[in-house]
């Protein structure tokens, strides 16, 4: 009963395995090994097409570009989101609400909406093609995001803590930063993470907002498709370096994965 | 919990406000202008008040695409919702194994989007793919660039092979709230094991599922990135959906006014729908307060 049991999440996984597996194999070829026959494992396995990538500026300033705006986006995003979300979970107040379901919609709203006014509104501040322009543009979908979920960890916290601190002296300022924040601090890591990855992960809007300065790795990487369409082991390579992060950091936020899905309600 | 109203929370409020007003208010404004304009170049504009709404709702185009976009989501709830509560229900609930399922599962969720794209791709093809040429050695003709069932088919593969990872991890959340005394109790009852899962499991697993199927319905509402690197929309339209169709529109062929009165009809479909999610949302929080 048992192992019949686990060959559900076995087999799943090994679904979920096979295309990384497929690309990590195409990273380690060469690309004439790639296209003159089919073979299950790279037979002479070669660094090559990673070496190209940590070498060629090209290719590289790609990932610096990326980590730049996805690392200010995520220091904008939860210093803006903290206060707000404490407002949230412990006030009522006018058209908090509204408020609240407004940042939602912002969430859910398709950036395919916002590429074309995105374009037009950083061209006209001369913001187009930096970083800084992409990491304010993320934050249409990740300081609702941020709001939300710390709001959901903010609420855990029992409000006895804030009027005993209140009792003990505290200011407001030095509650917050030396008593309440080290409570929700693994909801602050939750927080941070969720909004490096849905910034890493976002395409569309990046790609617009910038054309050579700012060049994000994804649209490296889509450029690279479109002008030689052969070069299929440098680009499972570069597919393979963005995984990487994400890859690392997962084990630490394990549980609390599915809250930061969920916008922090579950 | 009870919150004590304070007007001044509006403060701390006031920076998320100002940001993302900045964000999302001023580019709506441009759509709205744009979708009650038209313009014959040098930035000269005149007022056509609904004529661009009336043309777009009453186009085959936008009818297609939303068409297509439905049926797409309709088909990849009915696969990953299934799939997701399966695997779900078979996980193991503690010990290094839950760790490292929980690990592997969560890896497709955190991969970016065009690379999930790039990586079918890889995996389709039928000259250097797995997948791809594995089906072409079995002699089924199988070729997403040329047919639009085959297209189809990759791009919802793809699909679940992303995301199906998103409603396991709720629907595991969900049952590792079940405390062991219900099963114990189902246990002495000698309740079969689909009693323990339609009076036990289930129920407790309502409202994370309700916000799977939300939270999956929105996000491939709003697909772009992995069909547009896999099949570009093709082949002909047959996967364009909404979001492609729409930059195509705007970014392409530069179609102003049609793409912003499409951007409207679309956000406003999508906040009736962010709305109802609201909804579960707090009444849940309600429910447990």
């Amino acid at each position: 009963m048992i192992k019949s049991i686990r060959i559900t999440p076995m087999l799943y996984i090994i679904f979920l395995m096979l295309p990384l597996y497929w690309l990590l194999t195409m990273a380690l070829k060469t690309n004439t090994e790639i296209l003159s026959g089919f073979s299950l494992w790279p037979k002479e396995p070669t660094l090559a097409n990673f070496k190209t990538i940590l070498t060629d500026a090209s290719w590289y300033s790609g990932y610096i570009n990326s980590t730049i705006y996805v690392v200010l986006n995520t220091i904008i995003s939860i210093s803006v989101a903290l206060p707000a979300a404490y407002a949230f979970s412990r006030y009522r107040f006018m058209g908090d609400k509204h408020l609240f379901f407004w940042l939602l919609s912002n969430r859910m709203a398709p950036p395919a909406v916002f590429v074309l006014p995105f374009f037009q509104l950083y061209s006209s501040i001369g913001l187009f093609d930096t970083h800084i322009a992409v990491a304010l543009a993320h934050c249409l979908f990740n300081v609702p995001l941020a709001v939300w979920i710390l709001e959901g960890f903010m609420s855990g916290v029992p409000k006895e803590i804030d009027e005993t601190a209140q009792i003990d002296g505290y200011s407001f300022g030095s509650f917050f930063v030396r008593i309440f924040m080290p409570l929700i601090g693994s909801g602050i890591g939750v927080a941070a993470f969720f909004c490096f990855m849905f910034s890493w992960v976002e395409l569309l809007i990046a790609r617009t907002l910038t054309s050579v300065d700012a060049k994000p790795i994804a649209a490296v990487m889509t450029r690279t498709v479109s002008a030689s369409g052969l070069d299929w082991g440098v680009l499972a390579a570069a597919g393979v370096l963005t995984i990487v992060p994400g890859a690392i950091v997962i084990w630490f936020v394990r549980n609390h994965i599915a809250k930061g899905f969920a916008l922090g309600r579950v | 919990m009870q919150r004590k109203v304070n007007q001044k929370a509006w403060f701390l409020v006031l920076p998320v406000f100002l940001l993302v007003a900045f964000s999302a208010v001023i580019p709506l404004m441009t759509v709205v202008n744009y979708s009650v304009q038209d313009s014959f170049g040098n930035n000269e504009f005149f007022w056509v008040g609904s004529e661009w709404f009336v043309e777009i709702l009453n186009s085959d185009r936008f009818h297609d695409a939303l068409g297509r976009q439905l049926l797409f989501s309709g088909i990849i709830l009915a696969i990953e919702i299934p799939l997701g509560i399966w695997v779900a229900l078979s996980m193991p609930r503690r010990g290094w194994g839950a760790s490292v399922c929980l690990v592997l599962m969560a890896l497709p969720l955190l991969i970016p989007w065009n690379v999930v794209g790039t990586i079918w791709q890889i995996f389709a093809r039928a000259d250097i793919g797995l997948l791809g040429h594995t089906l072409a050695a079995m002699g089924i003709d199988y070729n997403y660039t040329q047919s639009s069932l085959s297209a189809w088919i990759t791009v919802i593969v793809m699909d679940v092979w992303h995301w199906t990872s998103l409603v396991v991890l709720l629907c595991y959340a969900g049952l590792c709230s079940i405390p062991d005394a219900y099963y114990q109790a189902a246990k002495i009852d000698g309740a079969s094991r689909w009693a323990v899962f339609r009076y036990i499991q289930l129920p407790k697993m309502q409202r994370v599922l309700l916000i799977a199927v939300l939270l999956r319905f929105m996000d491939s509402f709003m697909i772009y990135t992995e069909p547009f690197v896999v099949t570009g929309g093709g082949p002909g339209n047959a996967t364009t959906f909404l979001s492609i169709d729409l930059v195509k529109m705007a970014i392409g062929q530069f179609d102003l006014g049609p793409a912003a009165a499409f951007s409207l009809v679309y956000f406003l479909i999508v906040l009736l729908l962010s709305w109802v999610f609201y909804t579960v949302m707090t009444a849940r929080d309600g429910a447990e307060a």
